[in-house]
C-alpha cells in the first residue's frame, strides 16, 4: 500500500473513545452503528456522547465525530 | 405526638412513597454483598419493596454481572437507581436520564457529591439537578444533608421526598444530629422523609423512625454484616418497631423522676 493510499484510508476513519478506550469507525458513522459494530444489544446499554445522554431512539440520528467521548452505561448494584 | 405528615397515620396503613402504597418502610441497597444469592435472601428477609441500583460506564456482551441485576429485577422490588459518582448537576441529569431508559423507572435517587472525604452532597449542584429532573418528569429522591434551608429549597423545586443523611455514607455512625433531623421533620410535615446513609445498627434505624421519619434507606450495615440475611431481618424489625413506637406516641422526656406506681406516699407510717 502506498503512502498516499494509507493516508486516504486513515482519512476515511474517525477516532472516538468508548468508555475511555480508542475506537475507529468509518467517517459518517452514527452512534447506532457503533453499538452494532461492538455487537451490543441496543437495549442492554444506555449511551452518552460528550456527557450528553443520547436516547436509544436517537442513536441512529447521532453522527460521530473524531474526538467524541462515547459512554456506554449498564446497571450495577448500588446503595 | 405525630406531625401532620402525609405518612403519619395508623401503623397498619400503607406507606405511600411517591403515590405507591408499600407495606415496608425499609429501602435496601444492593452493593457489597458476599454473593448474589445472599443479596437475594437479604432482600427477602428485609421485606423491602424498594432496592437501589447504580449505573456504571461499562459494556459487557452478555450478562457480565453474574446475573445479579436480573435477580434483583426478579425479586419484585421496585428499582430506585442512583446517580452515585456524580460531582455536577450535568452529570447527574445525564445519568438519571440513562437510568430511566435502562431500567424503565422515573424514580431517581439523586446524588451529587461535593466533598471527596465525607461524600457530603453539594447543595447547589443538587438543587440545580433536582429542579431540572422534576421538570423532566422524574420523581426525585435527593440525598441531602440535614440542613433545613437546603431541604426547603429542594421541596420548593418540586421534590416530594427528601433523603437526609444520618452520617456520612458507609460510616455506620448512626444519627449524628438528631436535633437537625427532628427539626426537618417538624418543619417539613408534608414531605416524605427518609434517613439515608450512616446507619450502622438496627437501633439507629429505630431511632430514625421514632423521630417520625417515614422510612430508612441503608446498604452497608446489612451487606457487610457477618450474616447479612439475619441483619436484614433485624433492620426490618427495628424499622417496624420504631414506626409503631412513633405512631403510639412516645413518652416525653422529663428532667426529674416521675413515679409510675400509684402508691400515694410511703407504704408504712413508721
Amino acid at each position: 500500500m502506498s503512502q498516499t493510499t494509507t493516508v486516504a484510508a486513515v482519512a476515511r476513519l474517525l477516532n472516538v473513545k468508548v468508555n475511555g478506550q480508542p475506537q475507529s469507525m468509518p467517517v459518517g458513522s452514527t452512534l447506532a452503528e457503533l453499538v452494532d459494530a461492538l455487537s451490543l444489544a441496543p437495549e442492554s446499554i444506555a449511551t452518552a456522547v460528550n456527557g450528553e445522554f443520547i436516547a436509544r431512539h436517537r442513536r441512529a440520528l447521532q453522527p460521530l465525530q473524531t474526538g467524541d467521548s462515547v459512554g456506554f452505561f449498564q446497571a450495577i448494584v448500588g446503595g | 405526638m405525630p406531625t401532620p405528615s402525609s405518612n403519619t397515620s395508623a401503623p397498619s396503613a400503607p406507606f405511600m412513597l411517591a403515590d405507591v402504597p408499600l407495606h415496608s418502610r425499609f429501602l435496601l441497597g444492593t452493593a457489597g454483598y458476599p454473593s448474589p444469592q445472599v443479596l437475594g435472601e437479604a432482600i427477602a428477609a428485609s421485606g423491602s419493596q424498594v432496592v437501589t441500583l447504580g449505573l456504571k460506564r461499562q459494556f459487557a456482551q452478555g450478562p457480565g454481572d453474574n446475573g445479579v441485576i436480573a435477580m434483583i429485577r426478579a425479586s419484585g422490588a421496585r428499582l430506585l437507581p442512583n446517580t452515585a459518582g456524580c460531582r455536577t448537576a450535568r452529570e447527574a441529569v445525564a445519568l438519571a436520564q440513562m437510568a430511566r431508559e435502562l431500567l424503565g423507572t422515573h424514580w431517581i435517587k439523586l446524588e451529587v457529591v461535593g466533598d471527596e472525604h465525607t461524600l457530603q452532597p453539594d447543595p447547589w449542584e443538587l438543587l440545580t439537578a433536582a429542579a431540572q429532573l422534576v421538570r423532566d418528569g422524574f420523581e426525585v429522591f435527593p440525598y441531602c444533608t440535614d440542613d433545613l434551608v437546603s431541604a426547603q429549597r429542594l421541596v420548593d423545586a418540586g421534590c416530594r421526598i427528601l433523603m437526609p443523611w444520618g452520617a456520612p455514607i458507609g460510616s455506620g455512625q448512626g444519627l449524628l444530629n438528631p436535633w437537625a433531623l427532628r427539626t426537618l421533620r417538624a418543619r417539613l410535615p408534608h414531605t416524605t422523609l427518609v434517613v439515608d446513609a450512616g446507619i450502622g445498627a438496627p437501633s439507629h434505624a429505630a431511632l430514625a423512625m421514632e423521630l417520625g421519619y417515614d422510612a430508612v434507606l441503608l446498604n452497608s450495615a446489612v451487606a457487610q454484616a457477618n450474616d447479612p440475611v439475619a441483619m436484614a431481618r433485624a433492620f426490618g424489625l427495628a424499622i417496624e418497631a420504631g414506626r409503631l413506637g412513633w405512631c403510639a406516641g412516645l413518652l416525653a422526656p422529663q428532667d426529674m423522676a416521675v413515679a409510675s406506681t400509684p402508691v400515694g406516699g410511703r407504704p408504712f407510717d413508721i
